[in-house]
């Protein structure tokens, strides 16, 4: 295997390892004005992604970082391409990082109310907007020959890729709601379990929706390849799971069924695409490939062996933190801060 | 304005506004270790208040830090895509190698202690803010090797029009970080000192005829960032100085900015006021001292400093093969040279960056003496004045960074790529004024709002905590979640 097919790989880990951790981050911030009554119970809803909330974001940097390093052109025309929807998606994170922040320094419910909309409109905006993104990267874009995307703002909202952004919405909501029934305690437990048959549906219907829509509309199933065949079985599969556990009420499996679902997407989407990172609509010839995007022999080296040391540490002391917090929160837990 | 200008506005807005967060991120994370550290030392219940006060305030700072950091990973791509690709070879490595050294340390660690208070052993819990804080000074260190190749590039070559690396140790090691590097964190150490000895002098001058507890806890305050901040300031200024003499090597054209040097001299004298005239590139008044400008980049009274027309004219010629009227016809200009827009902006960012420099040393060194002399609290003019001297460090900051970048100009990347090269060709003046308008508009509030909470949370008197044995169990109340 070659370097450049290796980070492809690295690439895809990363984004796989965003939309897992912040996948939840976003279905709690959506879900927040949902299912908390009072101020404790919001407080208490926040906190179920407070100590981890900022480390599942540093995911998204270093995949963007790990773009740049790898394949620059993918960088370049992928972040110029989607100007205005990167805006909007960087406005969210803005106000919604500083609202953890913010949100307990003052009393007044006018001011806290105001924290907790920052919250799920930043959390909307992102899980809806990455969700197009890729729909569109997938759908190809029109690129031309110099590499840039010369369609506008409105040709990225186009009825594929706004499917693909409800997708991932159904999705990290769903798998928010998981977390939340993992992590909290009555009476918000019971709220959340209410919504987990509907919002498991949802995903459904529009992740089927979504695979037929890509039969028709996209080039996705032109040449069919294996990993694509196993990564849509297993997301299939993985979401029919994530009901049956809820239906039997094993949410823990659930929440890792619905996981792996997530984990199945992003492998179908990158799959799809390899070896192209991101098509051209206007002309094959100028599509950017894993091999005419990327970096030099000896950058993707150095960068490999950085890699593999610094991603399984990573993953370790996250892990370790999730066990630290593995504890669920209830109304009378007294979370020093 | 053009799409260059906006898109150099729009970088301007963001990277300055990241950087009023990112140095007291550095330097208070630090003395918040220290503090946390004598706490669990002593065991003293006034050292983890002391701990949380500053705790808090760092954490309101913090946040700002990070949301505005996510732009500027974000925007090398969406403004200057065709720097990127000419670059990313080099430039990314540092920006991914930031991410997982740094960012995951800084904010999982970080996580862990503000939730970590009663769920993790005290000597562990004590690691993490040690931890988020190592973090913090990673992620400097990272991004200055990214700027410093746009300063000073290294350990690369161009092939096919773009900038491939042939040596990582190079990049890593290139002489501009390792003077740059302990000046950006030391500024960062400084600035930290200055915010907790401004706030502290405010407490000290409120309550400086009490005898409460309270009092203490900002005295002492006072005295660790004294001492930190002595360091700090002295090693700031050693780097730049050091700084100062590496430009003259590397970056002739930057010093010749900063001092407002128009022609090549020998011995050169340091300009201390000049009013200058930029079209015809001289000055118009010019008050200066023989020989000292020598005297500061060789340590000797003689040596040559190279001016902004000397260097302009050398320019010219040496990359006349590649910037010649067909590019400047390409890019709209009117003529191909090489003088920083804005002399001025840069030569007086210098005199402000130097200029608060001194006078927080001095400042320190005042504090120190009053302090050997136990009359700190006596002294109301001199807390007064450390209350406003909160904006020095901010000032020096942000004027550094305007000398650094705008003497760099016309380059992107010094000697390889112009800035007129390197804006995305397909992002237009109605994207950037939405984009520069949004982010001035939203980052306008939050420095509104987290002023604010500063000077809530930073004036907010606390109750002094009782010594150990004075604790009863308290009644308990219903039981709240607080955050």
């Amino acid at each position: 295997m070659q370097l450049n097919e290796l980070w492809f790989i690295l690439i895809a880990v990363l984004f796989i390892g965003f939309f897992f951790l912040e996948g939840f981050d976003y279905g709690v911030g959506i879900l927040l004005p949902f299912i908390s009554k009072n101020d404790t119970e919001r407080r208490l809803v926040i906190n179920s992604i407070g100590p981890v909330w900022d480390a599942n974001e540093v995911w998204l940097l270093t995949a963007g970082g790990a773009m740049f390093a790898a394949f620059p052109h993918w960088y370049a025309t992928m972040f110029s391409g989607f100007y205005l929807p990167l805006f909007l998606i960087l406005l969210g994170l803005i106000v919604r990082g500083v609202a953890f922040e913010f949100r307990s320094k003052m009393e007044d419910p006018r001011w806290r109310r105001g924290w907790d909309y920052a919250i799920f409109i930043g959390s909307l905006l992102p899980a809806i907007l990455f969700g197009v993104a890729f729909a569109n990267i997938v759908r190809g874009l029109a690129i031309d020959a110099n590499m840039n995307y010369v369609g506008s703002f409105f040709d990225l909202l186009n009825p594929y890729s706004l499917l693909g952004g409800v997708v991932t919405l159904a999705l990290f909501v769903l798998h928010g709601a998981l977390f939340l029934e993992l992590k909290v305690d009555s009476p918000i437990r019971e709220r959340v379990q209410a919504l987990l048959v509907p919002s498991w549906l949802a995903a459904l219907i529009l992740t089927v929706l979504f695979v037929a829509f890509s039969f028709v509309d996209t080039p996705m199933f032109a040449n069919v390849n294996v990993v694509q065949g196993i990564a849509l079985t297993a997301a299939v599969a993985a979401l029919l799971a994530t009901g049956f556990s809820v239906f039997r009420r094993r949410y823990g499996l659930a929440f890792i069924a619905n996981g792996l679902t997530i984990v199945g997407v992003v492998v179908l989407l990158f799959s799809s695409l390899f070896p192209n990172v991101m098509p051209s609509s206007i002309d094959p010839a100028f599509s950017l490939t894993v091999y005419n995007a990327s970096s030099t022999p000896y950058t993707l080296s150095i960068m490999t062996g950085i890699a593999l040391f610094f991603v399984p540490l990573v993953l370790l002391y996250q892990g370790w933190t999730y066990w630290v917090f593995r504890k669920r929160l209830t109304l009378s837990s007294h979370l020093e801060y | 304005m053009d799409v260059l200008d906006l898109s150099r506005m729009q970088f301007a807005v963001t990277t300055v506004y990241h950087f009023f967060f990112v140095p007291l991120t550095l330097g208070l994370s630090i003395l918040v270790a220290i503090m946390h550290t004598l706490y669990v030392r002593t065991n003293d219940e006034r050292y983890k208040q002391m701990t949380k006060f500053w705790g808090k305030l760092f954490l309101i700072n913090f946040a700002m830090g990070i949301v505005t950091g996510i732009v500027q990973e974000f925007q090398f791509g969406m403004n200057w895509s065709e720097y990127s690709r000419f670059v990313g070879d080099i430039f990314g490595a540092p920006l991914a190698v930031e991410a997982l050294m740094a960012f995951f340390l800084e904010s999982t660690f970080l996580g862990l202690w503000i939730f970590g208070w009663d769920k993790l052993p005290k000597k562990i819990h004590l690691a993490t803010i040690w931890l988020a804080a190592i973090g913090a000074n990673i992620s400097a260190f990272w991004i200055l090797v990214a700027n410093s190749f746009m300063q000073n590039p290294v350990g690369y070559t161009v092939v096919d029009g773009r900038a491939t690396m042939t040596d990582f140790f190079a990049l890593i090691t290139n002489p501009n970080v390792f003077l740059q590097y302990p000046h950006v964190v030391l500024g960062g150490f400084t600035t930290g000192a200055f915010f907790v000895l401004g706030i502290s002098a405010f407490h000290l001058l409120r309550h400086r005829r009490q005898t409460a507890e309270n009092t203490w806890l900002f005295q002492r305050s006072f005295n660790i960032a004294l001492v930190f901040g002595l360091f700090a300031i002295l090693g700031t200024m050693l780097a730049g100085h050091a700084q100062g003499q590496n430009m003259a090597r590397y970056q002739p054209m930057k010093l010749a900015a900063a001092e407002g040097l128009w022609f090549d001299e020998d011995p050169a004298a340091l300009s201390m006021f000049q009013i200058g005239d930029e079209r015809a590139r001289d000055s118009i008044i010019n008050i200066r001292i023989p020989s000292l400008l020598s005297f500061l980049t060789y340590d000797t009274p003689n040596g040559l400093v190279r001016g902004i027309n000397g260097l302009n004219e050398e320019y010219v010629a040496r990359f006349a093969d590649r910037y010649n009227e067909e590019y400047a016809e390409r890019y709209g200009l009117s003529t191909i040279d090489y003088v920083p827009p804005a002399i001025w902006l840069t030569y007086w960012s210098f005199r402000g960056m130097v200029g608060a420099g001194v006078a927080m040393f001095v400042l320190i060194l005042a504090g120190l003496w009053f302090r050997f002399r136990g009359t700190i609290l006596q002294q109301a003019f001199y807390l007064r004045v450390m209350v406003l001297a909160i904006v020095l460090p901010y000032v020096a900051n942000t004027t550094g960074w305007l000398l650094t970048e705008f003497g760099r100009q016309p380059w992107i990347v010094f000697g390889e790529m112009r800035i007129e090269e390197a804006v995305s060709p397909n992002v237009t003046v109605a994207m950037l004024w939405i984009t520069l308008l949004g982010f001035t508009l939203v980052y306008g509030v939050l420095m509104a709002v987290d002023l604010w909470l500063l000077w809530k949370y930073g004036s907010a008197g606390i109750t002094p905590a009782r010594a150990e044995e004075d604790l009863q169990p308290e009644p308990q109340p219903a039981p709240v979640v607080s955050y």
